[in-house]
């Protein structure tokens, strides 16, 4: 197996998903929310994905895995370290060397005592170095005697981060790790993914807590929609608005609490109802004709991509 | 008067230790304050004692000198953190919705909720979407107090500004007291007057 850092650890390209629908008793009809998706994650990176609720984050952590439901279709490709990413690769690396943070702390085994499902069926168990973890995260010791319905919402998170950086995985998926956890933890549990980055593994990081984001990760990718409208360096991020190239990123950092506070107006459009143009022209400030009829392809734009015409 | 917790000690199991103990906390109508602590001091108890979801061990929970009403619709209405434990699964949305009465295009309009979720149900649309529906249901029952427990965690920060925007206008309109737990200090300073500490009981 080739370990060169140039190659990616996954390479995700013009990747599809739509769901089956019925549509009245007979009709079906499908539904696409993920379209002409591109990324790829280098090891050694954290590659954080930023964007609007309901832009198909989680849904791309669900199709790298192969978890996807039932009625799901997906298009384009997926290879992991160089291989094709079929459903029987996915079956064999999920859990082993791809873990994933479930976005929701539901996931947790409501019957199960928390210590015990954070070891899971490893043999032997790694306790210790799970109660170094839980040490790490301020966790107290007592904490893995307990049901999930006992720990409060950042315990719970807490608990859900810990089972994935318990493996070995060599790619971590962290679906929202942080919400619930106050600023000490979410920089605990940050620092923890630098750190298994900085082993050569790989972490994408899909989160909501950009400010954060933009801190620990190397790129930051910018969804919107169903697609990728921004792949930057995280310090462009860093830098504010002028170093961005797409406007949904610029509008992203404007929302910020400490950045002004201010939403653009609209919404992001419903899968079933997608603009013909660009997914964002409706509510962009640039707009011209070009954008409402013809989807702008990814450009590279000073060492970032941008699917924009005026992005520059 | 205003909304009170009183001498409050508060535990979940008699072998446990206090989760609560002396916390006293008013706020009036048209206040806005924060509550802030490190996550497994209370913090979310504290809301669900104050929106009646919970009995408090000791002490007492008044709204206007009287404890909350048993029957009808609670004027202190409480948004939980996790939308997708906060709504019946088995549901479709509009239901949902109109548990709390009648459907207000207005607020629909404010949050972004398409028509077509209406006829959804809750597993077949994300988080943020979900919480958008938690948001106006407590919006159109017409309460005097909105708990906020961690609302916009979960939602981008566009849609955050968005709902936030909304409900500070609503309860600027009603007069509405609202207490709003937050991690992030940036958001507190930007939607409340005041913080309070429940770790070392202070104003911040």
């Amino acid at each position: 197996m080739n370990q060169n850092v140039n190659t990616p650890l996954l390479e995700v390209s013009d990747l599809s998903v739509s769901f089956r629908m019925y549509d009245g008793a007979l009709e079906q009809r499908d539904l696409q929310v993920i379209s002409s998706l591109s990324l790829t994650v280098y090891p050694g990176e954290i590659l954080a994905i930023a964007g609007s609720s309901g832009s198909g984050k989680s849904l791309l952590a669900s199709a790298i895995l192969g978890i996807l439901p039932g009625n799901a279709t997906t298009g384009g490709s997926l290879r992991y370290n160089g291989e094709a990413l079929t459903p029987e690769r996915q079956k064999q690396l999920r859990g082993t060397e791809i873990a994933l943070v479930p976005q929701s702390v539901a996931y947790l085994d409501p019957l199960m005592q928390v210590g015990k499902q954070v070891d899971g069926h490893r043999k032997p168990r790694p306790t210790e170095k799970r109660r170094g973890l839980f040490r790490r995260f301020g966790l107290p010791e007592k904490t893995e005697k307990l049901y999930p319905f006992q720990l409060s919402g950042g315990m719970a998170r807490r608990a859900l981060v810990s089972t994935a950086l318990l493996t070995d995985a060599r790619l971590i998926i962290a679906d929202e790790p942080t919400p619930g956890m106050s600023l000490d933890q979410a920089l605990e549990a940050l620092k923890l993914f630098r750190e298994m980055a900085d082993e050569g593994r790989a972490v994408v990081l899909i989160t909501h807590d950009i400010d954060l984001a933009f801190a620990f990760a190397d790129r930051v990718a910018v969804f919107y929609a169903g697609t990728t409208v921004e792949t930057a360096p995280a310090q462009d991020f860093r830098q504010g608005p002028e170093a961005l190239r797409h406007p949904y990123s610029k509008a992203l950092w404007n929302a910020l609490p400490q950045n002004g506070f201010t939403p653009i107006a609209g919404f992001q459009p419903y899968a079933g109802n997608l603009p013909q143009g660009c997914l964002f022209a409706p509510r962009c400030p640039y707009a011209t004709e070009e954008c409402h009829t013809t989807v702008p392809p990814m450009r590279q734009v000073r060492g970032g991509e941008v699917r924009c015409y005026h992005g520059a | 008067m205003g909304l009170e917790a009183k001498n409050i000690r508060f535990r979940y199991d008699r072998r446990q230790n206090w989760i609560l103990e002396d916390c006293n906390l008013t706020v009036n109508k048209g206040d806005r304050l924060a509550l802030f602590a490190p996550s497994g001091y209370g913090k979310t108890t504290l809301a669900m004692l104050l929106a009646g979801y919970l009995q408090p061990t000791e002490g007492e929970i008044l709204l206007d000198g009287a404890p909350l009403p048993l029957k009808g619709v609670c004027p202190v209405q409480l948004i939980c953190q996790h939308p997708e434990k906060a709504i019946n699964p088995r549901w479709r949305l509009k239901k949902v919705l109109e548990e709390s009465g009648e459907l207000r295009e207005d607020v629909l309009d404010a949050f972004g909720i398409e028509r077509g979720w209406l006829e959804r149900f809750p597993r077949e649309l994300s988080g943020g979407e979900l919480q958008r529906f938690c948001v106006a249901r407590a919006l159109m029952s017409g309460a005097d107090y909105l708990i906020c427990d961690e609302i916009s965690t979960m939602l981008d920060v566009i849609t955050q500004a968005q709902i936030w925007n909304v409900v500070l206008s609503e309860a600027e309109k009603r007069n509405m007291g609202i207490i709003a737990v937050t991690h992030n200090r940036h958001l507190a300073n930007r939607i409340c007057s005041k913080v309070y500490d429940l770790s070392t009981k202070t104003f911040l």
